[in-house]
């Protein structure tokens, strides 16, 4: 089965983690930079789940389950970090949460 | 090959078939059910040269031909696309669930053993969970492309309903993973065919009564049907999430409420009432306790399942109407309450009793 | 998954996460996000990890996104004037973006093995994954467990009002 080669999973992958990283760096929205994390860290499933059947271990499958379930709770923690920081400053544009800044 | 496509496409047509025959139904029970718990007579007003056939055609004929020719109305400030693709989002991943719903044990045709379960997977229940836990999209999304109030209010309460009864639903189908050793539903529904002490069948709900109620309460949430149907409350917010839809996409909207009746019947035959499984009856024939046996031809062992299936599935399609027209609604914060303080810690202890039963006792 | 499938798969994914990124409206940037989500899956299933393909659509697309969606419903943002941050920055970010692409596929390249002639029976299913899960990764497990209960109070800990 899968007469794709690996090579061609993981370049998807890799093109998918740039995505990530592009919508990180540009956009202003802080929940939009969530969901940019949320597609790199999908990219990195991707590529385990493909080395784990190149590899015939299931040890990839079970990271990925790992991975998922700590994404489960940061975005779950994040997403309570932003309500509560909308409530205070009643903003989501990461430019105006500079209060920190030197 | 190609015979393989041809037969996997007539297994999806028949069980869509299927299911579409017993929400329009369900449907019809609705009409009918309703008006005699309430003493009177339902749907009879339309009539074709004066032939009203039970309110058969006011029901399947006149209303969805009112519906489809309805203008579709849109709500000038909200977003046209996701308007649109709300009652999509709303009924397609309910119409796929039933890809692994087993209608019939095998069927010889020609020399093949066709399963009669449109999709066999491995993971079958676990991809129903998966397809139901889709359909809050389109809950959440139509509130929110409506642009309304009220509207956006139906729609928070009722993705926010669906997504605590989801977990609800998923607890109590360990119990029932954890007595058949199995994900996949064709399995479950062959391993009810087992007889315990030589003639009572092994239905699920032999082994997981608690389960059973839990699921029930649980699906009837989902599809949010009285008496948890606060998100569409036909007295209180006008029509809840689907308040700005006309026509066509309100038709998709109450056809995906009927659809979930149905797939809530299907799974609990499926789970606790053995599916298409009919008492002693085996792939070759009746096996009575005591000794006799009728031989059957596979067709009609074939027939006789399928036949079982669809009327256990409208047995408890009509269950769910009847449960709708008694009940009183719950308040909201009652049905969260039930949710989270109720059904879910009884749906934990369930699962670590099955577990200590099937440790000490084994499984079905 | 014949070659072709995987690249007409592969098109509809990038765009599906380049519109999570570029699109101004943030519900489209979540529905864009449930795109790449499922069709992710489906890269999975094709993979032979069914198990985990169907976890995606539950735990992902099914939980998180719904989440995401919900924190923007609360929050009612419409959709920003200004979307990213001045010319100089995408610029710069879009020149790091492609060089990060090339040294990472020229890196995956190199590390391509060739794919395993013979998979295990019962490879990506249920029982394969827990018989790994729970006697070389027992302790990982047990520590994600306590990081759920950690991030539920949490959670509810900070959207108090």
């Amino acid at each position: 089965m899968s007469p794709t080669p690996l090579a061609w999973y993981l370049g998807l992958s890799a093109v998918l983690f740039t995505v990530g990283v592009l919508g990180v760096l540009v956009r202003r929205n802080v929940i939009i930079i969530f969901m940019a994390i949320e597609i790199m860290l999908n990219a990195v499933n991707l590529a385990f789940v493909a080395f784990a059947r190149s590899l015939g271990s299931m040890d990839g499958q079970v990271m990925v389950f790992f991975v998922m379930t700590v994404a489960a709770a940061e975005a779950a923690v994040g997403l309570a970090i932003i309500l509560a920081i909308f409530r205070s400053r009643g903003t989501t544009n990461a430019d105006e949460l500079v209060s920190l800044k030197w | 090959m190609a015979v393989d496509v041809a037969i996997a496409a007539a297994k999806a047509l028949f069980i869509v078939l299927l299911v579409v025959q017993v929400m329009g139904l369900g449907v019809f029970f609705e009409r009918k059910v309703s008006a005699l718990i309430q003493d009177r007579i339902g749907a009879n007003r339309a009539a074709i040269f004066g032939f009203a056939g039970l309110g058969l055609v006011n029901t399947l004929v006149a209303d969805p031909i009112k519906f489809l020719l309805k203008e579709d109305v849109v709500p000038a400030s909200s977003d046209r696309l996701l308007h649109s693709l709300a009652p999509i989002l709303s009924l397609v991943p309910v119409l796929v669930t039933f890809a692994v719903v087993p209608f019939g044990d095998v069927l010889e045709v020609g020399g093949r053993v066709v399963n009669l379960q449109a999709a066999e997977l491995s993971i079958g229940i676990l991809y129903v969970l998966a397809m139901v836990s889709l359909g809050v999209y389109g809950v959440v999304l139509a509130g929110w492309a409506s642009n309304s109030r009220w509207s956006l209010l139906g729609g928070i309460r009722g993705s926010a309903q669906m997504i605590s009864y989801e977990i609800a639903m998923g607890l109590a189908l360990i119990g029932i993973v954890l007595t058949y050793n199995t994900l996949d539903l064709q399995e479950m529904a062959r391993a009810q065919g087992t007889l315990l002490w030589g003639w009572l069948p092994a239905w699920g709900i032999l082994y997981q009564p608690i389960g059973f109620l839990i699921f029930m309460t649980a699906g009837i949430a989902e599809s949010k049907r009285i008496p948890f149907d606060l998100p569409e409350s036909e007295s209180e917010l006008v029509s809840g999430y689907f308040t700005e839809y006309s026509g066509p996409k309100h038709l998709m909207f109450m056809m995906s409420d009927f659809v979930e009746v149905v797939l809530v019947a299907a799974l609990v035959t499926t789970l606790f009432f053995g599916g298409w499984q009919v008492p002693y009856l085996a792939r070759d024939g009746f096996h009575l306790p005591g000794g006799a046996m009728l031989a059957l031809p596979s067709w009609g062992v074939a027939i006789l399942e399928i036949t079982s299936f669809a009327v256990k599935v409208i047995l408890f399609t009509w269950l769910q109407v009847v449960i709708r027209w008694t009940l009183p609604r719950f308040r909201y914060d009652q049905l969260m309450r039930l949710g989270w303080q109720g059904l879910l810690p009884l749906a934990l202890l369930n699962v670590l009793v099955s577990a200590l039963l099937v440790l000490l006792v084994g499984g079905a | 998954m014949s070659e072709l499938l995987f690249l007409v798969l592969a098109v509809l994914t990038v765009t599906a996460a380049t519109s999570v990124v570029a699109v101004a409206n943030p519900v489209r940037s979540a529905l864009g996000l449930v795109a790449t989500l499922f069709l992710l899956s489906i890269f999975f299933v094709a993979l032979d990890a069914q198990l985990v393909a169907v976890l995606q659509v539950i735990v992902y697309a099914g939980a998180i996104v719904v989440l995401f969606l919900f924190v923007i419903m609360l929050l009612n943002l419409q959709g920003e004037r200004r979307v990213t941050g001045g010319m100089g920055l995408v610029a710069a970010a879009t020149a790091g973006a492609l060089a990060l692409t090339a040294f990472l596929v020229t890196l995956l390249a190199r590390a391509a093995t060739a794919p395993a002639a013979t998979l295990p029976p019962g490879f990506g299913e249920t029982r394969a994954l827990a018989e790994r899960l729970f006697t070389a990764h027992l302790l990982a497990f047990e520590l994600t467990s306590l990081l759920l209960l950690v991030a539920v109070v949490g959670a509810v800990a900070l959207s108090r009002r």
